[in-house]
């Protein structure tokens, strides 16, 4: 058993953009450990992804293909990938942290016995192996985890942990992988991906956005971030809870399964900074923070905080701002 | 049709944190408790389906004696039986030692349909739905917004990434990993309160005690700071006043 083997993640064709982050972190945890990294495609035509992969620095790029893996099903990820790491034997095996991976990444572990240590935001030296870092209680803690099991070492990191320019190039060779898999093992039928109504708010564009979450308590009170928000002539946005709740529509959402954004200031109100939420904000060029709880970690992410009451904070600043505009 | 939701008790959001004397995880005493919030949605989802189809509703929690508490909320919701599976020594389980306790109960239970929330607020490593299915050898789908039973088959919708859905089906029995959102989640009225008191609670022991871990939680500590952060204190007004300062001077959009 050795070397680290890193699942990419496809769709019709198309890279899922954490792959790469994903293939940066095992090229880079290989580095350090002195062994090999390779990396695998499941799939079905997958020629020209592969194609792309033989200009990275990689020991061997796994082409995994079978008729039933066109789209994926839990199942049919699950039988195919468990053949190829007996087959591969890898010691690490590294997936970007999305949707499809914690959907069959856990069940994939089990088969070997193993826990995925999911979610990694960082990797650093330790004796007697590497440790791999996590977020607890929604961010207010991080943990150190070890691999202490004789089998492979699953691991799924963080988007934006590691950077997919960091690449690097080189050269590898293909080798195709045909599993065994019939169609009677596929349980699940999934339909095609589909949106829920045309998108009419854009947050990614947005220069100012002023973003509320749980600490608002109540929806009469996102008057108050309304009022804010139109003094600044900045987007409204919201964290997960408050679209939930349907305070806010789902498209005012901010977060790994809302809007990423990237905008001038962002102004978080009443946010505590879950990670879900940091990874669609942290790229923000300014990040204001207002919040009750001073261990709240969105001050991890602000360039500015405020301890305090957001309700008698925010209608203050309001009328600042208004002031100051004239 | 029988449907058995697993459910965790959690630090409440709120509580303040302490980290405990072992370095390994937080000091709990004096610490209070709730329900795991995607495991309020997956108990809300049961309860709804068990209105729409009829059927029976059984919740499932791993923990020492404080966990009951919770298993009494989700009694006084409406679920109608609880099953605790009574272990103080979590903490010296993985995922997988956990989800063997529960597919230890879920076995004796054969639900047609099992559900769970998509992580837990604590810990947050999203995997315990999806390794019991594993385990009990039933199909599985995560990040769930909304079910539909028809027959002996399910109709769920999955929430992908970036605001993309997708209607996944599969034959019962099966598992699913609720999302929040999906549905209102429902307090727990004076009757149901009343109610509760007279719905069996079962109690039972772990079939193995802890044995070797895959992975150990080693540390815990509080994260570093990203950034820089520049604090502002003061009155309101004073604060008001740095803030606009500050959108005028260093970040320039005022």
């Amino acid at each position: 058993m050795s070397g680290v083997l890193v699942l990419m993640e496809q769709r019709g064709g198309v890279w899922n953009r954490m792959s790469f982050e994903a293939l940066a972190a095992g090229q880079q945890l290989a580095a350090k450990l002195g062994i090999e990294c390779s990396a695998a495609i499941i799939g079905k035509d997958l020629g020209s992804l592969s194609s792309e992969l033989t200009g990275k620095k990689l020991a061997k790029v796994f082409t995994v293909q079978h008729e039933l893996l066109k789209t994926y099903t839990s199942d049919g990820y699950l039988t195919a990938l468990e053949q190829l790491i007996k087959h591969a034997a890898p010691a690490y095996v590294l997936m970007p942290h999305t949707y499809q991976v914690r959907d069959f990444a856990p069940a994939l572990a089990t088969r070997f016995k193993q826990v995925l240590i999911s979610d990694v935001i960082a990797i650093h030296d330790g004796s007697g192996g590497p440790i791999f870092v996590r977020q607890l209680l929604q961010g207010k803690l991080n943990a150190d985890y070890k691999h202490a099991s004789a089998g492979p070492c699953f691991l799924s990191v963080q988007a934006g942990t590691f950077r997919a320019e960091s690449v690097e190039a080189g050269s590898a060779t293909v080798e195709d992988f045909t599993p065994q898999l019939e169609a009677s093992q596929i349980r699940s039928k999934p339909g095609e991906p589909f949106r829920e109504a045309a998108q009419t708010v854009d947050l990614s564009a947005a220069l100012l956005i002023v973003s509320v979450g749980r600490g608002i308590g109540e929806q009469e009170n996102i008057a108050i971030v309304e009022e804010l928000a139109a003094a600044l002539g900045a987007e409204l946005a919201a964290s997960r809870p408050i679209c939930d709740n349907g305070w806010l529509p789902m498209e005012r959402q901010v977060g790994s399964s809302g809007q990423t954004v990237s905008p001038k200031l962002y102004l978080a109100v009443g946010i505590s900074g879950a990670i879900q939420h940091l990874v669609g904000m942290k790229g923000s060029k300014t990040v204001i923070a207002i919040n009750k709880d001073e261990n709240a970690p969105i001050f991890e992410v602000a360039d500015y905080g405020v301890v305090g009451d957001l309700f008698e904070i925010v209608p203050a600043l309001t009328k600042a701002v208004l002031a100051a505009k004239g | 049709m029988k449907i058995l939701v697993a459910i965790k008790q959690v630090p409440e959001r709120d509580a303040p944190i302490s980290i405990g004397a072992d370095g390994k995880w937080i000091d709990e005493s004096g610490l209070s408790y709730t329900i795991n919030e995607p495991d309020a949605y997956a108990l809300e989802e049961a309860l709804q389906l068990k209105e729409k189809n009829g059927g029976e509703v059984v919740v499932l929690c791993a923990g020492p004696e404080h966990v009951t508490t919770t298993l009494r909320e989700a009694l006084a919701k409406g679920a109608d039986r609880a099953i605790h599976i009574e272990a103080d020594d979590l903490g010296e389980r993985d995922t997988l030692g956990i989800a063997k306790l529960l597919a230890d109960a879920a076995k004796a239970e054969s639900a047609d349909l099992i559900l769970t929330g998509l992580q837990s607020d604590d810990l947050g490593l999203g995997q315990t739905g999806v390794v019991l299915a594993e385990l009990l050898g039933i199909p599985h789908a995560t990040i769930i917004m909304q079910v539909e039973v028809t027959g002996s088959s399910l109709k769920v919708k999955r929430e992908l990434e970036d605001g993309w859905f997708q209607h996944v089906e599969m034959p019962l029995p099966a598992l699913l990993t609720i999302q929040s959102g999906g549905n209102k989640l429902r307090y727990a009225t004076l009757m149901g309160i009343k109610k509760a008191k007279t719905k069996e609670t079962k109690t039972v022991q772990p079939a193995a005690p802890a044995s070797s871990q895959a992975i150990i939680l080693e540390r815990v500590y509080l994260p570093e700071k990203q950034k820089k952060t520049e604090m502002l204190t003061g009155t309101s007004a004073e604060v008001a006043a740095k803030l606009v300062e500050k959108l005028k001077f260093e970040v320039r959009v005022i």
